[in-house]
């Protein structure tokens, strides 16, 4: 048989039982090859419950520092018999099995061309300590130390961090680093260690990762400290995964960097609202008085919010909506990871709108394009939505470091206050003084006889007086249009890089491909799998709604554009096709929806399966997956 | 109904401790049927407002959607204004008053709003306490759509069609006493007496006070049968009158003992409860609930201040909100700057 090698190359899955103290194990095993630099996505694939049913975390080691999901995975770390059967059968020829050896493995469960290493975890925890919690937490612990030799993980570094998580608390770290000792003992004993996979420190790893002190974060932490940074004020949400932890973390950095020196009061308000809607009407309330307000939700959230952000639309009154989605429809898969609200974001309300929305893909875009929602949002005087997802927001990714410009000053938009009044001769809520579609509005309290207006999701003239005027209703939805125009020039651009050289290219065909949010990372992977076998792929990561110009060109620029998302629906496709005035046939999809991330291997097998079709002359409407 | 309101005031009209006169409280001139009870409310806020002295601009007017969420065009024109969603004003104003704790919000509702749609955010608002004045303008129907009871409207009580109706009616000033409402009160359009003064109270009352204001549709639930038309209330009313006396104002008027209560707010000013021979105390909750039923089952209409607590700790005291209002709050304030990021930059590796 012959085994998977690769150095700082491979992909490693636990399976556990939720609600017993893997994650936390799980996740020391991760960030210890993150403290050794080398690049590594791990992620968690865990049940909507509390305790007791299969979960997952998927770890992706890379070298050249894809994040994304590569496919397939070279060794398992098995201690959940539930689901024994399927997790052996999905290892890649070549591969390793670590599993629970107190019982012996049954016989259907062995393949002939997997390694198998069987570790007594539970015999070993029993017999080593007397309180069955510890013998069920620490049992995680053993296998962690066991994985670090045979994947050559540096012993100091995982003790590092269990000092760091357990800071002062010296029992736990004494019986922990034990616990460490304890499996990679029993592996050092035991196996040939470290295997034919295994890390090494600095070794093949891409020189521009090196050069960056990268940090680990999720993108729901990152977008809670954009939300510090940008200014808000008031967060007003409702529970729901895989949202919540936007709010939490905004209230720990809250509690810890906005109490007032003066009298120790809070310079923020966190309001816990009965659902999403009042959720979104208290963002609509603050927002309109000028405080910058946001909340975050997922796709059900979203659904409720959608009547608030078609006031808020036509109103123009500012909002921040954080949309962490998740698989749809209804409560779909709550704790899987989906693309599936962009028609629902775009087009969020009813009647004719069309709503702002910012793509971020790394929790570093998180965190910056949060600071840019609020700036837009009041630039602009409308919804802006950051369209997260479960993947980018409760997984660790490694990241750039966030960086701040103290100079930063919030753009605050068109806002008259009582001096800007007086300096006007005349002032009409809805007056398009300078032809950009933006006009200029004022806060209640802010001079004693001017500037006072009725806000009405009422059809209004351009003094906001109530007017049921078709010529007055047709002058402000247009006058929003133009808005929705002068957004292009506002919103982050998309992102482009030179094309891939190949060498031998054996299409003729000028071959494009979009994305955006965390389909960009395995894209990126795909594409440079497939510049390898000979097709060339312009790139372009897709950052924000309304379209930049530049989308268009690209489209037109190519014979065949792949458009690689997480839904059923292609519904950026369509996004696109409606938007940009493409012909379907010049857009070909490329999608997953089955909950657990896009991986490269899938792009790659889903496009080069489309060049074969489009060889033999049939154009692809639409690609179906599993 | 006329359409244009004069502009033409009188040179000496009276003015208030600001110099504002009542005409500096008007709004636009209404466009709800002649004779209908939410004018009589529009004009009682205005009133009130004068009456208060304060400054229009620094009072903000949040409604819903209805006959009644129309209303505050028709008052307080210098004051900013949100018509919001059906059944989704509470959630603004409390949005609203977080945002800029400093303005006095006065929010108009009606039953279909507040009682139907609404029902969730209307409960939640009076849980959270948040600092404002809520008056429901309650007609027992909706007058938009034409005529369809709505959820207060009494059990039997006859609609315009002829259907009697089977439900029995939400009482939103019990639901109000029982989700512990620090200030509840019921009035009736016809009755300025009460009304204003009402509002004043309400108006000067830190924390979540609502005002249950029965006012008839005169176009859809004014005719026999109905329980809420003007002639229906005025033969069933038990009003409890009252007076309000601001904190700067001196105590003027001397009672006859026995017949007056005084009930003082939080800021100084004190509310006189007038003809309280009775029993009725306002800090009794498990009292107003029972004067409210007892009304209620011998077909009578209890008016007046129901329930009062002037201690009560509102929204910004219970989530320890700064006394700043945060949308005056800048970047020095509310962002840590780079130094802060980088140690956050160093924890995350």
């Amino acid at each position: 048989m012959k085994q998977i090698e690769g150095i700082n190359d491979f992909v490693v899955k636990f399976a556990n039982v939720n609600g017993t103290g893997s994650a936390s194990a799980n996740h020391l095993f991760a960030k210890a090859i993150f403290r050794m630099g080398i690049p590594v996505s791990p992620r968690n694939i865990f049940p909507s419950n509390i305790q007791g049913l299969p979960t997952w975390y998927e770890v992706r080691v890379s070298k050249n520092g894809y994040l994304g999901r590569r496919g397939g995975v070279d060794m398992m770390v098995c201690v959940n018999p539930q689901s024994m059967e399927k997790d052996v059968a999905s290892v890649e020829p070549g591969g390793y099995f670590l599993y629970d050896s107190t019982k012996p493995l049954a016989s259907h469960l062995k393949r002939d061309d997997v390694t198998y290493l069987g570790v007594p975890l539970t015999e070993m925890c029993m017999r080593e300590y007397s309180v069955p919690r510890l013998q069920q937490l620490l049992k995680n612990v053993v296998y962690v130390g066991a994985m670090a030799a045979l994947l050559d993980i540096h012993f100091p570094v995982l003790k590092d961090l269990l000092n760091d998580q357990f800071k002062g608390k010296e029992k736990l770290i004494s019986s922990n680093v034990q616990a460490l000792e304890m499996g990679y003992q029993f592996a050092k004993e035991n196996f040939q260690c470290p295997l034919p996979i295994r890390l090494e420190k600095g070794g093949n790893v891409a020189p521009h990762i090196l050069e960056t002190p990268h940090i680990l974060m999720n993108g729901n932490t990152a977008a809670a400290l954009g939300a510090i940074y940008g200014g808000a004020t008031v967060a007003a949400w409702y529970p729901i995964t895989p949202s919540t932890s936007v709010v939490d973390a905004f209230a720990k950095y809250a509690e810890r960097m906005r109490i007032d020196p003066g009298s120790g009061k809070k310079n923020f308000a966190i309001v816990q609202a009965e659902d999403e809607l009042a959720a979104m009407g208290m963002v609509v309330g603050a927002s309109w008085n000028g405080a910058r307000s946001f909340t975050a939700t997922s796709g059900p959230g979203l659904s409720l919010m959608s009547e608030f952000l078609g006031l808020a639309y036509f109103a123009e009154v500012p909002v921040v909506l954080i949309d962490v989605q998740r698989s749809g429809p209804s409560t779909g898969m709550p704790t899987r990871s989906q693309q599936s609200d962009i028609l629902a974001a775009a087009y969020a309300s009813h009647g004719d709108t069309k709503q702002v929305l910012l793509f971020p893909a790394t929790p570093r875009e998180c965190f910056d394009m949060t600071v840019d929602a609020f700036d837009l949002s009041e630039q602009l005087q409308t919804p802006v939505i950051m369209m997260s997802d479960l993947d980018l927001g409760m997984n660790d990714w490694m990241s750039p470091p966030l960086e701040w410009d103290d100079n930063y000053e919030m753009k605050r938009g068109k806002v008259l206050d009582g001096e800007g009044l007086d300096s006007v001769e005349t002032w009409g809520r809805y007056l398009d003084v300078d032809g950009d579609g933006i006009c200029y509005r004022t806060l209640p309290g802010a001079h004693p006889s001017k500037g006072a207006y009725f806000t009405r999701g009422s059809s209004k003239d351009e003094m906001a007086i109530y007017s049921e005027s078709g010529d007055d209703y047709v002058q402000n939805v247009d006058r929003l249009l133009r808005k929705f125009e002068t957004a292009k020039g506002y919103v982050p651009k998309p992102k482009t890089h030179p094309p891939i050289e190949v060498k031998r290219p054996k299409t003729d065909l000028k071959l494009g491909a979009l994305f955006f949010g965390t389909s960009a990372s395995p894209s990126y992977e795909a594409v440079e799998i497939l510049a390898e076998e000979g097709y060339p792929i312009d790139t372009m990561r897709i950052r924000a709604f309304p379209f930049h110009e530049s989308l268009d060109q690209f489209i037109h620029d190519h014979d065949m554009v792949f458009v690689i998302e997480q839904n059923r629906d292609g519904q950026m496709r369509q996004l696109i096709m409606n938007e940009c005035q493409i012909a379907p046939s010049h857009l070909t999809s490329v999608l997953n929806y089955s909950g657990t991330p896009i991986t490269a291997r899938h792009i790659a097998q889903q496009i080069r399966e489309a060049l074969d079709t489009r060889s033999a002359d049939i154009v692809p409407l639409h690609k179906e997956t599993a | 109904m006329s359409y244009i309101k004069p502009t033409f005031r009188h040179p000496r009209l009276p003015t208030n401790r600001l110099g504002y006169t009542v005409a500096d409280y008007d709004g636009s001139i209404s466009t709800l049927c002649a004779g209908c009870g939410h004018d009589s409310i529009s004009a009682a806020i205005r009133n009130a407002c004068f009456e208060s002295a304060i400054p229009p601009h620094r009072i903000a007017k949040i409604s819903g959607i209805g006959c009644s969420s129309k209303m505050p065009t028709y008052f307080l024109g210098k004051s900013h204004g949100f018509n919001s969603v059906h059944g989704r004003m509470p959630s603004v104003a409390t949005g609203a008053s977080l945002g800029n704790r400093n303005l006095t919000y006065i929010g108009v509702s009606g039953d279909g709003d507040t009682a139907s749609i609404g029902m969730g955010q209307f409960v939640h608002l009076i849980r959270r306490n948040v600092n404002m004045t809520y008056i429901v303008a309650n007609n027992g129907c909706y007058g938009l759509t034409k005529g369809q009871d709505s959820a207060t409207a009494d059990l039997g009580s006859v609609a315009k069609g002829g259907a009697v109706n089977p439900f029995d009616g939400i009482d939103l000033g019990s639901l109000a006493v029982l989700q512990g409402a620090s200030f509840v009160a019921r009035s009736f359009s016809g009755d300025k007496a009460q009304l204003e003064p009402l509002i004043r109270a309400a108006m000067a009352h830190k924390g979540f006070a609502f005002i249950d204001v029965v006012s008839p549709c005169v176009t859809f639930n004014n005719h026999n049968g109905s329980t809420k038309s003007y002639s229906e209330t005025r033969d069933h009313l038990d009003a409890m009158p009252l007076d309000f006396v601001p904190m700067r104002e001196e105590i003027r008027t001397q009672y006859d003992e026995g017949t007056t209560q005084n009930v003082t707010l939080h800021d100084g000013s004190v509310i006189h409860l007038h003809k309280a021979d009775s029993s009725y105390k306002t800090d009794d909750r498990n009292g107003a609930m029972a004067a409210v039923q007892k009304a209620k089952d011998e077909g009578r209409i209890l008016t007046g201040l129901l329930y009062l607590d002037p201690d009560t700790q509102d929204l910004n005291q219970n989530i320890s909100l700064a006394t700043r209002p945060l949308n005056e709050l800048g970047k020095d304030e509310l962002c840590p700057g780079s130094k802060v990021l980088d140690s956050i930059n160093e924890g995350l590796r």
